[in-house]
């Protein structure tokens, strides 16, 4: 089976659903003569033509103004915000008007954007470029949002994101760009809402998403060697979030650690913790435990910064943490 | 212009002032709830920037919308029932008096953040570029909306790609209680927009009908052409405050009389009469004929309800 890049398998699924659907457009600072700020868009400017594959300004908010816009004129856009940190300029465009003028008119616009952003920190590039904005857009009613982590899930769910008729917000983290996988030839569009147990164990789940599925699967490793036996479900979808699949893993592990790499407050971690509350409380032998990248903007110092983000020790020691109630 | 286009221009802006009378009699009521904020005094800027749009033209604007729903051919009942939260309403009742919309017009909505409609125009206009269709986008907004900054995001793309985009504004001097000179640094908001944006610009008495609609005639024909955006700058007068709650007391009783010595109305029968000698009679029977529909709009929304609760989670995701 062949091997991609995420960020190839990405650049696959946007090349495939421009061919296949004429009305597909994507827009952003530098994504067509510079290729795109991570090559992810390399080439489509060549193969498309700028009719549909066009540079913007640096303008967040009226390149997210203007995909809604398109769509409601009936086009299938896809936009790139360059990175997630740039979207609270734009956070306007997308929570007070994209997410909810579907509802707000009463259903009658659909609006099937899609827009691209790459985020996560870990790179040393500072506080204003090293957000994890998942819980933002998560939290938004009228929104979709996705976040895979491997290569044939960032194709596959890209393909489905475009054709999900849904506003839908697709993350990317920019540490993965350069993780290859396995991408089965003719791979189609996955199912939005569904999250993947990777691993299978019997002692406790370790749920994650986006890069903190891999360092779910290193700590899974680690534990192993411990005589532990971790089941690993990564997410894939973050809204809607896959309660039945995380709650089945949990009634049969009963502990469960959420993994994150945003703050805690309020995160994704707290949100799935609380679903699993709700649903297998009877079944968890003990709390669930989260772990979250820090409670801070992210600082420039190489050590600091690697503090402020979840690795495998760190799991694993939540791990050991539910084992040991 | 012929007296029975004349007569109906006359006709549009009795009904956009009608509406917005009753509209305020039934706020005062209780029946129409939140935020409400009528058109009273600025019918000729819409009248005049519509009327010579076509049917498949896309128009969209600020939360100052009845008028804009109603003159691009919007029924009152549906608009009424709207106001009033009912499900029988354009929108369910889910949009209120901010967020009119309908498709089979083509007006696309009003929006409550000043400027945030803007590049959602911009939108519209790359859709009729890449569908290569010649509709056109008409968008209005106010002078407040030219301080924002998606407002400068949104022109600058316009203008940069050419877009088949018409941005009028409405320039009532006031936003909320702020006047121009105290919000703009650059009072003229035209000049704003040519030196920026590189648009061919109008400054027009937006009281005057008859200069309104050819500004935007030949505004309309050069997006029409595929020549670009161009700005209209409509400098009138709301007669009311901001909004229903808004007693206005930031401006004079001079100003406002001032202002409404320039009624479009009396403007417009005035000129109809000079020129084609119409008796009294017949506006008062336009006049009649505006209170019926009315009547049956107020009548159409105090007959509905509001969706039952049960309904409350549709349309918020295309399943």
């Amino acid at each position: 089976m062949p091997k991609l890049s995420y960020r190839d398998a990405i650049n696959q699924a946007l090349r495939e659903e421009m061919a296949r659907d004429e009305k597909v457009i994507v827009f952003g600072e530098d994504v067509a003569l510079y290729e795109g700020s991570f090559k992810v868009t390399r080439g489509l400017l060549k193969e498309f033509g700028e009719a549909r594959v066009f540079d913007t300004p640096i303008s967040e908010a009226a390149i997210v103004g203007m995909a809604t816009g398109a769509a409601m004129g009936g086009l299938r856009p896809v936009p790139e915000l360059m990175t997630v940190n740039f979207a609270f300029v734009a956070m306007d465009q997308i929570l007070n008007h994209l997410a909810l003028m579907r509802y707000m008119f009463g259903g009658q616009v659909t609006l099937p954007v899609t827009i691209r952003m790459p985020g996560g920190g870990g790179h040393q590039l500072g506080s204003q470029h090293s957000h994890s904005l998942e819980v933002h857009f998560v939290h938004t009613p009228g929104l979709k949002v996705v976040y895979p982590a491997t290569p044939a899930d960032a194709k596959a769910l890209l393909k489905a994101s475009i054709r999900d008729d849904n506003p839908v917000i697709f993350l990317e983290h920019e540490g993965l760009y350069n993780f290859e996988g396995e991408v089965p030839d003719g791979l189609d569009a996955g199912v939005l809402g569904q999250a993947l147990v990777r691993r299978e164990g019997t002692d406790v789940s370790l749920i994650a998403y986006g890069a903190m599925t891999h360092v779910a699967l290193g700590a899974a490793e680690q534990l192993a060697k411990e005589g532990i036996s971790a089941e690993v479900v990564d997410l894939r979808t973050l809204r809607p979030w896959d309660k039945d699949t995380v709650t089945t893993s949990v009634a049969t592990t009963h502990r469960a650690v959420v993994i994150e790499d945003c703050p805690p407050v309020c995160g994704i971690a707290a949100e799935v913790a609380t679903g699993i509350y709700d649903i297998v409380f009877d079944e968890l032998d003990a709390p669930v435990e989260r772990v979250s990248g820090a409670d801070l903007p992210l600082p420039y110092a190489r050590e600091l910064e690697q503090a402020c983000i979840p690795h495998a020790p760190d799991v694993v020691t939540a791990a050991r943490r539910a084992m040991s109630r | 212009m012929r007296k029975d286009e004349l007569m109906r221009v006359y006709f549009q802006m009795r009904l956009a002032r009608g509406f917005e009378t009753r509209v305020a009699e039934q706020y005062m009521k209780g029946r129409i709830g939140g935020f409400c904020h009528l058109y009273s005094g600025e019918e000729a800027v819409a009248v005049g920037a519509l009327w010579h749009l076509r049917k498949d033209d896309y128009v969209i604007g600020s939360y100052r919308d009845h008028a804009y729903y109603i003159l691009r051919g919007g029924d009152p009942r549906k608009a009424m029932a709207e106001l009033f939260g009912h499900s029988d309403g354009c929108c369910k009742g889910k949009g209120g008096s901010m967020h009119l919309f309908d498709w089979g017009i083509n007006f696309l909505g009003g929006y409550a953040i000043v400027a945030g409609m803007c590049p959602i125009a911009v939108g519209l206009g790359a859709a009729i570029r890449a569908k290569k269709e010649d509709r056109i986008v008409l968008c209005f907004f106010g002078d407040g909306a030219t301080n924002q900054g998606v407002y400068h995001e949104a022109l600058n793309m316009a203008s940069l790609y050419r877009l088949p985009i018409v941005w009028v504004c409405e320039n009532n001097q006031y936003a909320i209680g702020t006047s121009v000179p105290r919000s703009s640094a650059q009072e003229s908001l035209a000049r704003k927009a040519k030196t920026a944006y590189a648009l061919p610009v109008d400054v027009v008495d937006g009281m005057d009908f008859f200069k309104m609609q050819s500004v935007a005639e030949r505004a309309i024909q050069r997006a029409r052409e595929g020549k670009g955006p161009s700005f209209i700058e409509a400098k009138c007068y709301r007669y009311r405050g901001h909004s229903m709650s808004d007693p206005a007391t930031y401006r004079d009783a001079k100003e406002v009389e001032f202002w409404k010595q320039r009624d479009p109305i009396p403007r417009m029968k005035a000129a109809i009469q000079h020129d084609f000698d119409v008796p009294d009679a017949e506006f008062e029977e336009v006049d009649r004929q505006v209170q019926k529909i009315l009547d049956e709009a107020v009548a159409f929304a105090e007959a509905g309800q509001e969706l039952p609760t049960a309904r409350l989670y549709e349309d918020l995701y295309v399943e």
